[in-house]
């Protein structure tokens, strides 16, 4: 448990921007959250989960916990729905009207962009829907603002009416930093009133809310001019002020601790009026913003002309000191700081494997088998890493279901070259329940060729192993009703004999239902069953060894992709009018091996065999 | 501003080696001793056997979250491959404490790429003060692998602006609270770490 669960008023601890921002919100009095797992926004409803007096969920989708959270805020509650940067694109059609209603209870809208790209499919600004949705934007800085930004964005939804995007970046969500807490603000909950004029969103309705959400943003820019979240730190050297805000504040006033600055924490509506006035008082100004130029063209648009922004620092990635010193020592005039004392070492990559006896190696070794007669549409989690070695046996990645629908275009825009190819998508259990399942009504309405291997692991693996409605448990890890995969599919209306369950622990099965499912000009599902291991499901069994007189050196175990397998030794086969074969001898870590078994498959001289038989053997 | 002294440490290491744990205890030594702290961890996929790097900044104030590279006074490297990966963030003169164990990657098994011969010699031949030792030899002595953690931190304990006796009862406390059948054995550790940094920085000075 987080010790800010249980923390005092007053008390100073050391946490992270998700560990804040839960406590801020059930100080806040917030009654309703909920979110759907995304890096670096995950913790936030982990952290939540563990108060008390108020309703957390894991909903299925962003949209669907934007959803919750509006319920609950007409009905009077405070309410909190947190997410990654492209769930809020997920998010955004409820959003984009819920605007229009404005809330009765807060509604906060938390949205963390993975700045630096390192746990996403791309980088975006979510500060765009601020402007997109006519709503105020507050960026937080380190945790203590995180916590206390929060609490105002209640305040300030229920003032203003309107939804509040309280907007995050990964060095806010996972950077640790001192926060002093404070008490819980407890609120009753008023309970829904009936009002169709303003919860039917209607041509009628929605043409009678418009004007007052122009004048609601016209009230909201003078707040953010007269807001104490915007200041001015006027420094003692002139020759460059910086504009900014979130995680960019701190590396400028890292870098240039004499410059004059104007901090942004309420970035939407801008303050044009603060920044005028603040650009008078410095020789040149840097707007410093993670990631797109949006307060620097606001600027310009409203006459700034001779400022800097994005012609001098990049448009991508962070802005850290190692960034800004040597571009404003340019701007300057001055020397460039020294480059690093010692050279650069590049050792060899370390990407992220699959774990010991991941279901997922299974589906892939299969797959890399099948290479030449299948195109594979991909989604994402765990198994987005199939793209890579040894298997090389995932094709696409785009966004979170997008597999069967990317399939389906595959399956309908074929050439002379991939007329005869197989068309497969492959998608998690929990991604299925986000956005899969209606691509896969989709192929089935269409009468797509399509075959949907459906990885149900029982996890959302890739952030943590967070349950969903296909683990049978909820947030808190209580019982939870829990959907039947193979149901859900033949609903769907996938013919009942072209739906498989598998266990892919057994690749011979597993091999002959890809290969069978794939020659059938129809829908049809895979569904494997094995448990992330990881998981509280997942029971391991006893290791493997590679007895090492038996192994020829095929090196078809490695393969399978298991990290516990690696190579103890290497030769050359030479036979007479053949070419040279390399060998690697194999040997299995038994400390990682769990004893899945999958490698004995891929074994053609029964070189692998339980670690006990080994030892018995010697004896 | 000039008095605004920021100490940076760079943990690094393989998801699972404690690395972040390790971050976290002298993130609360510095607290413990009144300064301004944040703790930066961007493991992104590491817990799937990638990198994992955390940045401990502490002093009066801190602003940035992220040590600049060139700037960090110690960095302590739990596999030796990982030590060097990162030498270039330290400053002139600061120190690499490495723990000297190899664990290799999958993609260097299989052959797509080697495992250099000998990561301290590379470092030290880029002019960078390496203090080296077998943490693990010394954690299996002890009877218990986990304890690579405690002996890594007690082998920094004498390069910190504090105490090592604030940073051993910042460990030691965890143990006391939880399980003081653990205090003994990890205060062995941390004075086994101890030596073994004060023993390679020895061997390093006659050597050269």
């Amino acid at each position: 448990m987080s010790a800010a669960v249980q923390a005092q008023a007053a008390t100073r601890l050391l946490l992270s921007g998700n560990e804040a921002i839960a406590r801020g919100v059930w100080e806040a009095g917030c009654k309703v959250a909920a979110a759907y797992p995304g890096t670096p926004s995950t913790e936030i409803l982990e952290n939540i989960a563990q108060y008390p007096d108020l309703y957390a969920e894991w909903s299925v989708n962003e949209k669907v916990s934007m959803e919750v959270a509006i319920g609950a805020s007409m009905s009077g509650a405070r309410s909190f729905c947190a997410m990654k940067h492209v769930g809020m694109n997920v998010a955004s059609d409820a959003f984009m009207t819920l605007t229009l209603a404005g809330v009765v209870g807060g509604l906060v809208v938390a949205v963390a962009d993975d700045v630096g790209l390192s746990s996403s499919q791309n980088e975006q600004d979510s500060r765009f829907w601020g402007r997109f949705a006519h709503v105020p934007v507050l960026e937080p800085a380190d945790s203590q603002e995180a916590y206390e930004m929060v609490k105002q964005a209640f305040d300030l939804s229920e003032e203003f009416n309107t939804p509040v995007i309280l907007r995050l970046t990964t060095r806010i969500c996972h950077v640790k930093a001192l926060v002093t807490v404070g008490e819980r603000d407890d609120r009753a909950i008023s309970g829904f009133k009936i009002d169709a004029k303003r919860w039917v969103l209607t041509p009628a309705n929605a043409k009678v809310a418009l004007p007052r959400q122009i004048a609601r943003e016209d009230a909201l820019r003078q707040a953010a001019e007269k807001s104490a979240l915007n200041l001015i730190d006027p420094g003692s050297d002139r020759r460059v002020g910086f504009v900014t805000s979130g995680p960019a504040f701190m590396h400028v006033r890292d870098s240039f601790p004499d410059a004059p600055v104007l901090k942004l924490g309420f970035t939407y509506p801008l303050p044009v009026e603060t920044i005028k006035a603040f650009r008078a008082q410095v020789d040149v100004l840097v707007v410093a913003e993670e990631t797109e130029p949006l307060m620097e063209n606001e600027l310009k648009a409203a006459g700034l002309a001779d400022i800097h922004g994005k012609d001098i620092l990049p448009r991508l990635g962070e802005l850290t000191p190692n960034v800004l010193l040597p571009v404003i020592a340019k701007l300057l005039g001055e020397a460039p700081p020294p480059p690093a004392a010692y050279a650069k070492i590049d050792p060899f990559p370390r990407p992220p494997t699959m774990c010991p006896a991941c279901p997922h190696m299974g589906v892939y070794y299969t797959l890399s088998r099948l290479r030449k007669r299948v195109q594979i549409s991909g989604d994402i989690g765990c198994y987005t890493l199939g793209a890579g070695h040894p298997w090389n046996a995932l094709d696409t990645t785009i966004s979170m279901g997008a597999s069967m629908g990317i399939a389906l275009g595959m399956d309908k825009a074929r050439s002379e070259d991939t007329k005869d190819k197989a068309v497969v998508s492959v998608i998690g259990d929990s991604t299925f329940l986000h956005m899969g399942m209606q691509g896969l009504l989709n192929i089935v309405y269409n009468r797509g060729n399509v075959t949907t291997l459906l990885l149900d692991n029982r996890s959302t693996g890739m952030t943590g192993g967070q349950n969903h409605a296909g683990t049978g448990k909820g947030l808190h890890g209580e019982d939870a009703p829990r959907i039947d995969f193979a149901k859900l599919c033949e609903a769907l209306g996938v013919k009942p004999e072209r739906i498989k369950k598998v266990d892919p622990y057994k690749l011979p099965t597993l091999f002959k239902a890809i290969k069978d499912e794939i020659e059938v000009k129809e829908p049809s599902v895979i569904i494997t069953d094995r448990p992330c291991v990881l998981s509280e499901f997942y029971d391991g069994f006893k290791p493997y060894a590679v007895v090492d007189k038996d192994c020829n050196g095929c090196s078809n175990c490695l393969n399978v992709g298991c990290p516990a397998i690696t190579v103890s030794r290497t030769g050359i086969r030479q036979r007479p009018g053949m070419p040279d074969v390399e060998l690697k001898f194999t040997t299995i870590d038994t400390a990682m091996c769990t004893g899945c078994h999958m490698c004995v498959d891929s074994c053609g001289p029964k070189a692998i065999v339980p670690l006990h038989a080994l030892t018995e053997a010697a004896q | 501003m000039s008095d605004n002294i920021i100490t940076n440490i760079l943990v690094c290491g393989i998801g699972g080696q404690g690395v972040m744990t390790a971050a976290e205890i002298l993130a609360q030594t510095a607290i413990a001793k009144g300064c301004d702290v944040k703790k930066s961890e961007v493991a992104g996929m590491a817990q799937r056997g990638g990198v994992v790097t955390s940045h401990v900044r502490f002093g009066k104030k801190v602003w940035s979250p992220v040590i600049t590279p060139g700037t960090a006074d110690i960095l302590v490297g739990f596999e030796v491959a990982e030590g060097s990966r990162w030498a270039d963030m330290l400053r002139p003169g600061g120190i690499a404490m490495v723990n000297t164990i190899r664990l290799t990657p999958p993609v260097v098994s299989v052959g797509l790429f080697k495992y250099p011969d000998d990561p301290v010699a590379q470092m030290r031949a880029a002019g960078v003060t390496v203090y080296d030792f077998d943490a693990g030899a010394i954690a299996r002595d002890l009877g218990d692998l986990r304890l690579i953690n405690t002996i890594m931190l007690g082998a920094i304990a004498d390069y910190l602006p504090f105490p090592a006796a604030d940073l051993e009862e910042q460990i030691v406390g965890r143990f006391r609270a939880r399980k003081p059948a653990m205090v003994e054995v990890n205060q062995k550790a941390f004075a086994l770490g101890r030596d073994a940094a004060r023993q390679s920085q020895q061997a390093l000075a006659v050597n050269g």
